[in-house]
């Protein structure tokens, strides 16, 4: 009996000892540097490619890529548990608030334009709306697609989740107008989805549903809705360049934040992020190019 | 040796008795936890609009009704689906099927049991709702009805073999009682296994309901979401979110400390009160049942 507790917890000492020394061994074996990168949902997709390219060209550099949202990503950052934030918005005055008081800085840098578009289902006859339209289905005062030039069929409304960066961004520039003062918010009855893959799968089958999702997530077997900023104004559908000469209304700048000005690896990083080769990779991701 | 022997009885003993208390120290533990963490809300948001019909947090709109309405809907209907055919399986597991009928559906109703509630979910989202808008010509299949549907049977399982062990476990004296009486096979069951099985069963029953309050992953991705004060008898064919979706989507984005964060916590509060409100309820009523069984044979 004694024996066993004995060699029981020798064999505790012994795992307990060897432990931290053989990760500590491993990382003395390979010099690879890690990158933390994390947050928007919209932009996890174009991280990763960018982190695979760069991992290819620069093999001693490990690029972990994960979403959770752009507010995830900020707190990550908060929290220094991440090198870089995504973040499909600007950061809140509160969050760099935290930040301040977590002795970190956050540093913006501008890497990528995005656009939402706004989507329904193929079968639907609605092929146009104004930003006033979309403002007042999403607030329930529209409720029926009669109201906008459609079938009698009532309108499903579709949104992201509340954590997520583009409800936030739909809110502010959409149902809000822009508008400070606006206090309008999302019908109760939207539906409010985790992920854009359920906003697309719901719109592919259900021709009742309105849905928005970033421009670089909507397939083509979708409506994608031209949109006007004024009644009487020009429908515009979104596309690389109506988003970058500004005619399409739903367009917005993304974001990956540092703490403080970033040096070493990180400031390669992000310089190469805006280099022709990577914004090319932005491109075929279904997003804009800053350049 | 024998020295030895006391000390090892001595050891295993406290052993076993000290598990047996862990599992009320873990739930002090979580108690007061979700206290520390969700208590604040009450001073940080006013008591009205707690009970307020908006949930909208990124705007400070804080109204939990909508979400315990949303949570009690789902798991009703889900009891009035799990209730019937988890009791109906387990009756016709334990007193009618034939014995090679039983080794077959026992292990397959416990293979349900394991199935991984995501993969439920995707099943309802990709095929389930899709279905139940077109067949009852709804706006939306993401309802409420849809969660109902899939946690009916997700507590299924977790009520046949509850329920089934508890019939088992009926004496076979009492049924060949019933038979020299000339009842039927029918009347066996219905007055007198059942009844004698009685508190098997009610814990069944609440251990399901248990499970269907509890599930999350499933609800969150067919309820569709929306907070809608579920009230209406046609709520059940509306979207609505429940209490667990709303922690389980919401939880990874909030700063720690922050009003949202602490009402999060007073909604996980609000959940383990009713789960254990159930339990108490349940236990009552058992032994009841129990004191009366007593009085009746002494």
């Amino acid at each position: 009996m004694k024996r066993t507790v004995a060699i029981l917890l020798l064999s505790i000492l012994f795992l307990t000892s060897c432990g931290p020394a053989s990760s500590s061994e491993t990382a003395s074996d390979s010099p690879a540097v890690y990158i933390e990168n994390k947050g928007s949902d919209t932009i996890v997709n174009l991280a990763l490619a960018w982190a695979e390219k760069y991992q290819s060209d620069h093999p001693n550099i490990r690029i972990s890529v994960t979403g959770g949202g752009s507010g995830t990503g900020i707190a990550s950052l908060v929290n220094g548990t991440v090198d870089i934030a995504n973040a499909s918005r600007q950061i809140k005055p509160e969050e760099i608030d935290d930040a301040k008081s977590n002795g970190i800085e956050p540093v913006e840098h501008m890497i990528a334009r995005d656009a939402i578009a706004v989507i329904v289902n193929p079968e639907n006859p609605v092929h146009e709306l104004t930003l006033q339209q979309i403002s007042d289905i999403y607030s329930g005062k529209i409720a029926n697609w009669q109201e906008v030039g459609g079938e009698d069929r009532p309108i499903v409304r579709l949104s992201r989740e509340t954590n997520s960066g583009t409800h936030v961004y739909f809110l502010e520039t959409v149902l809000r107008l822009g508008s400070k003062e606006d206090k309008t918010l999302f019908s109760t009855d939207t539906l409010l989805l985790p992920s854009s893959e359920g906003i697309i799968a719901e719109v592919r089958q259900n021709p009742n549903a309105i849905g928005y999702d970033g421009l670089g997530y909507v397939p083509k077997d979708l409506k994608t809705i031209a949109i006007a900023e004024q009644e009487g104004g020009a429908y515009v559908l979104p596309s690389i360049p109506t988003v970058n000469d500004k005619t399409y209304p739903i367009a917005r700048d993304l974001y990956m934040y540092t703490d403080g000005e970033p040096s070493g690896v990180i400031k390669e990083y992000l310089d190469w992020i805006l280099s022709l080769e990577a914004q090319e990779i932005v491109a075929e991701l279904g997003f804009v190019p800053v350049k | 040796m024998e020295k030895s022997l006391n000390w090892r009885e001595f050891f295993i003993t406290r052993l076993i008795k000290a598990s047996g208390y862990s599992a009320i120290l873990f739930v002090a533990l979580i108690f007061f936890f979700l206290m520390r963490e969700g208590l604040p809300t009450l001073g940080e948001v006013e008591l009205s609009s707690l009970l307020g019909s908006r949930w909208y947090p990124i705007e400070d709109y804080f109204g939990i009704l909508p979400l315990i309405t949303g949570s009690i809907i789902i798991t009703f209907g889900a009891a009035l689906i799990a209730v019937p055919f988890g009791i109906g399986t387990a009756i016709y597991i334990s007193e009618i099927a034939p014995r090679w009928m039983r080794e077959i559906l026992k292990p397959l109703v416990e293979l349900l049991g394991g199935l991984p509630s995501v993969v439920l979910g995707f099943l309802g989202f990709l095929v389930l709702a899709p279905f139940l808008r077109v067949f009852l010509d709804l706006p939306t299949g993401l309802t409420a009805l849809a969660g109902s549907l899939l946690l009916g049977g997700i507590a299924v399982p977790t009520v046949v073999s509850v329920a089934e062990d508890a019939l088992d476990a009926v004496p076979r004296a009492y049924r060949e009682g019933a038979w020299a009486l000339g009842a039927t096979r029918w009347q066996t069951i219905w007055r007198v296994t059942l009844p004698a099985a009685k508190s098997g069963v009610l814990t069944a029953v609440m251990l399901g309901i248990g499970r269907a309050i509890g599930e999350t992953m499933t609800v969150m991705m067919v309820t569709g979401n929306a907070p809608v004060l579920a009230i209406k008898l046609g709520s059940i064919f509306s979207p609505v979110r429940t209490m667990t979706a709303t922690i389980a989507a919401e939880m990874g984005e909030v700063a720690n400390g922050s009003t949202h964060y602490h009402v999060l916590f007073f909604i996980g509060m609000v959940l383990f009160l009713i789960s254990m409100g159930v339990n108490i309820a349940a236990s009552s009523v058992v032994f009841r049942a129990k004191k009366r069984a007593e009085r009746i044979l002494s």
